[in-house]
């Protein structure tokens, strides 16, 4: 029979290990209580893709955690922001926990009041773990994520860096060195232009409104603003112009024919095809491009940061979030939720798998996450990279889709030929009493 | 007729009967189903849709009474008059091009040949396919570099195409699309229109040493106008009101050569959530598809006429 009597030297062990915590300074903390909602049914809206995919296939984890039970749909993109925004004008929405593109839907979610304030949830250690603190999210995720009073009204889920792919391959048969600025960029995409074997130095998207996430890292690299002060649209300036120049040059005399009607998808399979040398877009297109299925330049492909332009370098970041409906009677349970779907874990499972990238620094800088990313090192690099030269690339205002309708109408109609001054001057006429009428409703 | 009437026996029952029995039958509480059916999924909507295109909606703002200033608002809209003339081009070729070669087919497919029912079930498959997937189908075969379309044309020594991706021939390629699938209901259509012909003027016409033209454009055509008739409107219908193709390949581009009232309208109504200004947008695009239909039913009260004036 085992002696359970305490002796007195592991008593004096025991009182100094604790006279000891107390001395490192950490502070009695309630312990989350994560079963505190045991029970609850929560409804979660996802955009269809791998963020939603992630989260449908380790959703039973968080059950198991809480005993809360979670009903998912993913939907399409474009049809999921449609039905969010129909059933939360509606007042009665059929979801508590939403999926939001930022950079779509971040103004007119606020301005509408959709989001219930997750304030008071962070600053609960009952309700949120240790780890969990605003200053974890990158700059970008928190201008995200906070309105202007700073309340967080949604937690960043995944980023999305723009970056440079190119073809190793290509780029070593031409013997052109990878550009580091954007007038290098197009020296050696017309090096790389070899119209009789059908490939091209350049692809990237042509079709408008897709156009303005490409347009717009050569609009901030010119040092391209999208606001003033007062809240004026600014993209008809020199910036822009001049932006919008190096747009019609790439893709009119480096890119392949009909890039005027390409979007991410057409400019993928260009790329992948061996058919185009370098290709900005979304940081997560790496999957397909290393799957020997759908690709035929696996393990050819390099990843960096977007070039540097005349005034800076920057990567045109956009993103996803993950908030609570305001009219949700069970937002307590809907933070845990949202908490768990940007946890270490689910973080480190997303960006492992090539996915999404998280906003939270503290996953993305973990060595033993890093170790385990299936993607090539240089993509990682380039997420890193980029995360250090982030900036927004849309302008945070409530008519996003009518600005990249009208501005990105603008830059194919330049793939035409048309003159880009005149092109943005009259996009910025159309798209300034747009702007007006929805900041004054 | 009131003369007969009068003298009827039943009638003389009637007068002789009490008044107080004679109310006459009641048939409105079997109408009302149906009345508030009617009024629920059509009026209703309707007047709905009218009422917002006089207000300024937007979604999650208020609303406000404007009048008719969307209306005028469209009037100025350079994207909403170019969509309904690219809507009129894109429904005239999608209605004459299935016509024209689901004609064809059906006489092909009239003929008696080895194979042919089996042939015949090829040739409506794609009438059957899911619009959209076989819309990304086609993208990719559309592609310049890497489609299947332009290693057709290699073939013959035709220079590649740009297909959907160049604003001059983006419409003409979704028609080509649109004839594709569409084609064998055309052929369906008139297929059922030849075997009800007689063979009769055949035989004359054979007698008479008519060729396979004046055979086709004498007796075989004006034969099976009416259901060339019937075809034609239903792809009219079809046509203008096309969305899931053109929205699966271009969206309405490049830039917006391709964007129909339809296209435009989702858009303005699902996009920018200008609900307003969407509805004044469907309202037009409606009394538009009245119109082509009014043409249309015009046409073919006046060939009833002409048939039978030749028949007389």
């Amino acid at each position: 029979m085992a002696d359970h009597k305490i002796s007195r030297r592991t008593l004096l062990t025991g009182t100094a290990a604790a006279g000891a915590l107390s001395l490192t300074g950490v502070p009695a903390r309630a312990e989350v209580n994560w079963k505190k909602y045991a029970g609850t049914k929560l409804e979660v809206i996802l955009a269809k893709g791998p963020r939603g995919d992630n989260l449908q296939k380790y959703v039973k984890e968080f059950t198991e955690l809480t005993g809360i039970q979670v009903e998912s749909e993913q939907i399409p993109e474009q049809q999921q922001r449609q039905k969010c925004v129909i059933e939360l004008t509606s007042g009665r929405p059929s979801f508590d926990v939403v999926h939001i593109s930022y950079h779509v839907q971040k103004r007119q979610f606020e301005k509408a009041g959709w989001l219930a304030d997750m304030t008071p949830f962070m600053k609960d250690p009952t309700l949120t773990a240790p780890d969990l603190v605003e200053s974890d999210f990158s700059a970008a995720g928190l201008q995200y994520a906070k309105n202007d009073k700073g309340q967080m009204l949604s937690l960043p889920w995944s980023v999305d860096y723009f970056i440079l792919y190119y073809n190793k391959e290509l780029f070593q048969k031409k013997g052109v060195a990878v550009p580091k600025t954007l007038d290098e960029m197009v020296a050696a995409a017309e090096k790389l232009t070899d119209t009789k074997e059908g490939t091209f130095g350049f692809v990237g998207r042509g079709l408008r409104n897709a156009n303005m996430t490409l347009w717009t890292n050569f609009f901030l690299n010119y040092g391209g603003e999208f606001l003033d002060a007062k809240g004026n649209i600014l993209t008809d300036g020199p910036e822009a112009i001049a932006a919008t120049k190096l747009y019609q040059t790439l893709l009119t005399k480096v890119a392949p024919p009909g890039v005027a009607g390409f979007n991410w998808m057409e400019s993928m399979a260009s790329f992948t095809q061996g058919r185009s040398a370098m290709w900005i877009d979304g940081v997560g297109w790496a999957p397909p491009l290393e799957d020997p299925a759908a690709s035929r330049v696996v393990g050819k492909v390099g990843y960096t940061v977007v070039p540097a332009g005349p005034k800076g370098q920057y990567s045109a970041t956009y993103g996803d979030g993950v908030g609570i409906a305001a009219a949700s009677k069970n937002k307590e349970a809907a933070y845990l939720l949202c908490q768990w779907i940007v946890s270490k874990k689910q973080g480190a499972r997303l960006l492992q798998t090539g996915g999404g990238v998280p906003f939270r620094n503290s996953i993305l800088n973990d060595a033993e996450v890093q170790s385990g990313v299936k993607m090539p090192k240089e993509w990682l690099q380039s997420v890193i990279d980029s995360g250090k030269i982030s900036k927004l690339g849309l302008p945070v205002v409530i008519p996003v889709a009518e600005f990249r309708d009208i501005v990105g109408a603008a830059l194919t109609a330049t793939l035409s030929g048309a003159d880009p001054a005149a092109e943005l001057k009259k996009a910025n006429d159309q798209f300034r009493p747009i702007l007006e009428r929805s900041e004054k409703a | 007729m009131s003369a007969l009437t009068q003298s009827t026996p039943g009638a003389a029952q009637s007068d002789a009967a009490p008044e107080k029995e004679l109310r006459p039958p009641s048939y409105w509480p079997f109408v009302v189903p149906a009345l508030v059916v009617v009024l629920a999924i059509i009026i209703f909507p309707w007047v709905f849709t009218i009422w917002m295109s006089l207000n300024e909606w937007k979604v999650g703002s208020s609303t406000t009474f404007v009048g008719f200033s969307n209306y005028l608002r469209l009037t100025s809209d350079p994207r909403f008059i170019e969509a309904i003339g690219h809507t009129l081009v894109y429904t005239v070729l999608s209605v004459l091009l299935p016509l024209v070669f689901g004609t064809f087919a059906a006489v092909v497919f009239h003929q008696k040949f080895a194979g042919r029912g089996f042939l015949r079930g090829i040739f409506i498959m794609p009438m059957m396919a899911t619009p959209v997937a076989i819309a990304l189908v086609w993208t990719m075969m559309f592609h310049p570099q890497l489609g299947v379309l332009n290693y057709l044309l290699s073939l013959v020594g035709i220079p590649p195409q740009l297909w959907v991706f160049h604003p001059a021939t983006v419409i003409p390629s979704l028609v080509l699309v649109e004839t594709w699938q569409w084609t064998p209901l055309v052929m369906l259509i008139v297929l059922g229109g030849l075997a009800a012909i007689p063979t009769e003027p055949y035989e004359s016409a054979q007698i008479d040493g008519a060729n396979l033209w004046q055979v086709f454009r004498f007796i075989t055509l004006p034969l099976i106008m009416p259901f060339l008739f019937i075809a034609g409107m239903i792809r009219m219908i079809d046509a203008v009101k096309s969305f899931d193709i053109i929205f699966a390949i271009t969206q309405g581009g490049p830039g917006s050569a391709s964007e129909t009232i339809n296209i435009y309208l989702y858009s303005v109504a699902f996009t920018y959530y200008d609900l307003g200004y969407g509805s004044a947008i469907a309202v037009v695009f409606f009394l538009l598809i009245v119109l082509l239909a009014a043409v249309m039913l015009y046409a073919r009260q006046r060939m009833v006429w002409t048939e039978i004036a030749s028949d007389a």
